[in-house]
């Protein structure tokens, strides 16, 4: 099987926010914008289907988003994936910047940036989005592991 | 097929222009809000109705013996008299505040349900039921013993009769508890065949008519229904004002739900004894302003008529049927005869939320989700869908919008 945890392409949690930053700026068409986003949903390893279930559910309104986590050196790793293409794409972005890092580099890193960066309106209260909820639930496991 | 020419006397333009936020711009583009069966925008009339009330006459209600809570309190039971009168009510005290339909279906659950109805007697709900109205009578079945039954709806998104009525068969249906119109499929329930075989079985009957009061003038002494609650929001009135209307009898009959002040007719530690109805009913503060802005929502829309009204929505609603047939892998949710202007879809290659995602980058305002309806989703074999929904300041341009929208999202995704 397929290692189903996201890899870190970046050293580090801001390298990786820097990025996708980079990688947005270079489409000025929000449609294009999309297509990016949702590629890079595409392009998150396969997420195993005996984890698309109810305990793996992040809780969310309108899209359905699962995920599981696992610690290997004393780093955090993240799987994920939702039902729909954007919000893939949002989870992979996530995952981008949160897996692989030490729990108090995650718990360092604020999620405003899917706000800084455009891709949500609001982080803390809307209750519809699944990409919100799987931020809190990111820092909630780091918060544990940190102890 | 230009129906807009029937309808002289009703002007959108003009009517648009009474909606301030309606003006706004969203990402550059002109906002399309097809959001209206969630919460339905403002008109001027009703913001300054509430302001005028903070700036020149706000007290307390119903206690203060000076002149500016005497002011207040006409203005508040004014809202009263306005509600009786769009319902129909055969009297003012008939109608009671709550917060919203949650509150009154909430309210008549507690109620009705633990103080009139006994254990080993049913309700029925629908199949195609907002949550709000599944969720008090479960709590109910769980603490009170009363059977919860569930009257299916068809493929075309109607509710089986037959199958309905079945449900009453035995006698110990105590209360139909029916929703006037689906928030999800737009069908307008046949609420006065409901009340017929309800009553001819004994049981009563209340309708939630959260969306239907929006389309359809009600007449609850026509419609024959023992209860009908409504919420203020999607009246184009303000948030945190709902309205149960119940027959006085059954009013009367009703232990209070929640106790304080203004429900009491005199209160000793030994004993208290309760206000008349609807007052009974209302512990606390009520929601002095949004009663003032829910009598200008009401005059407002008395003003437009729901004649015109309905006309103008039936219109949108068929042209927006009409042009969704024409998208290539658009399904519309139920094809009801009678329906009113709520439409759920699906497009084949898109989750609902991605569509919603996308038709936003559009400026288009749609919802995408269960609608708080996970049973009827399920019903459909779907988890979402998206949903576009129109009010009265609702343009055909702006289904046309929607339409260009869909398309521009199918290729996105071919």
């Amino acid at each position: 099987m397929t290692d189903p945890f996201v890899q870190p392409e970046e050293p580090t949690a801001a390298a990786a926010i820097a990025a996708i930053s980079e990688d947005l700026s270079l489409f000025d068409d929000w449609m294009e914008r999309y297509e990016f986003i949702i590629g890079m949903g595409r392009k998150l390893p396969p997420f195993p289907d005996e984890w698309s279930n109810d305990a793996h559910r992040v809780p969310g309104c309108q899209s359905r988003v699962w995920m599981e986590a696992i610690l290997r050196d004393g780093k955090l790793y993240f799987a994920g994936q939702s039902d729909a293409a954007i919000v893939s794409g949002l989870v992979a972005l996530l995952m981008r910047v949160y897996s692989g890092r030490p729990p108090a580099e995650i718990l360092a890193t604020d999620p405003v940036f899917l706000k800084d960066l455009g891709l949500l309106e609001a982080l803390s209260t809307n209750r519809g989005n699944g990409i919100a909820a799987m931020a809190r639930k990111v820092r909630e496991v780091a918060m544990l592991q940190a102890g | 097929m230009n129906v807009m020419t029937n309808l002289v006397a009703f002007d959108v333009t003009r009517i648009r222009d009474d909606f301030p936020i309606l003006k706004q711009t969203i990402r550059g583009k002109p906002l399309v809000f097809l959001d209206s069966a969630a919460s339905a925008q403002k008109p001027r009339v009703v913001i300054d109705a509430m302001v005028q009330a903070m700036e020149t006459q706000y007290a307390n209600v119903h206690r203060g013996l000076y002149w500016m809570s005497e002011r207040t309190t006409e203005a508040y039971e004014a809202a009263r008299d306005a509600t009786a009168a769009l319902m129909n009510a055969n009297n003012r005290s008939e109608i009671v505040f709550t917060g919203n339909s949650t509150g009154a279906i909430n309210l008549l659950a507690h109620s009705y349900g633990r103080g009139v109805l006994r254990p080993g007697q049913a309700v029925v709900i629908s199949g195609m039921e907002h949550h709000s109205n599944i969720v008090p009578w479960q709590m109910l079945r769980d603490a009170h013993g009363i059977e919860l039954r569930v009257a299916p709806v068809t493929d075309a998104g109607e509710l089986d009769m037959d199958a309905f009525a079945a449900l009453l068969e035995d006698g110990k249906v105590g209360l139909v508890a029916i929703t006037h119109m689906s928030n999800v499929l737009g069908t307008i329930t046949p609420a006065e065949r409901i009340v017929k075989i309800a009553h001819a079985h004994g049981a009563k009957v209340m309708f939630d008519g959260s969306q239907a009061i929006v389309h359809r003038k009600i007449d609850v002494q026509a419609l024959d229904c023992d209860f009908y609650v409504w919420t203020g929001h999607k009246l184009y009135g303000p948030t945190g004002i709902g309205v149960m209307w119940g027959r006085k009898e059954l009013l009367e009959r009703m232990p209070p739900f929640m106790g304080g002040g203004d429900m009491i007719s005199s209160v000793s530690y030994e004993k208290s004894t309760w206000a008349a109805v609807p007052h009974k009913f209302e512990a606390g503060t009520p929601a002095i302003l949004e009663g003032i802005g829910l009598k200008a929502a009401i005059d407002y829309v008395q003003t437009i008529g729901y004649g015109a009204m309905a006309a103008h929505e039936a219109s949108l609603t068929e042209h927006a049927l009409a042009r969704l047939a024409g998208v290539d892998g658009v399904r519309v949710l139920g094809q009801a005869q009678d329906r009113g202007g709520v439409i759920s879809f699906t497009l084949d290659k898109a989750h609902s939320h991605d569509v919603a995602t996308l038709l936003d980058r559009q400026g288009i305002a749609v919802r995408a989700g269960h609608h708080c309806a996970e049973p009827l989703m399920r019903r459909f074999d779907l988890d979402s869908t998206a949903r576009a929904s129109f009010g009265v300041y609702t343009t055909h341009a702006e289904i046309d919008a929607l339409v260009d929208g869909l398309v521009r999202v199918r290729e996105f995704f071919q």
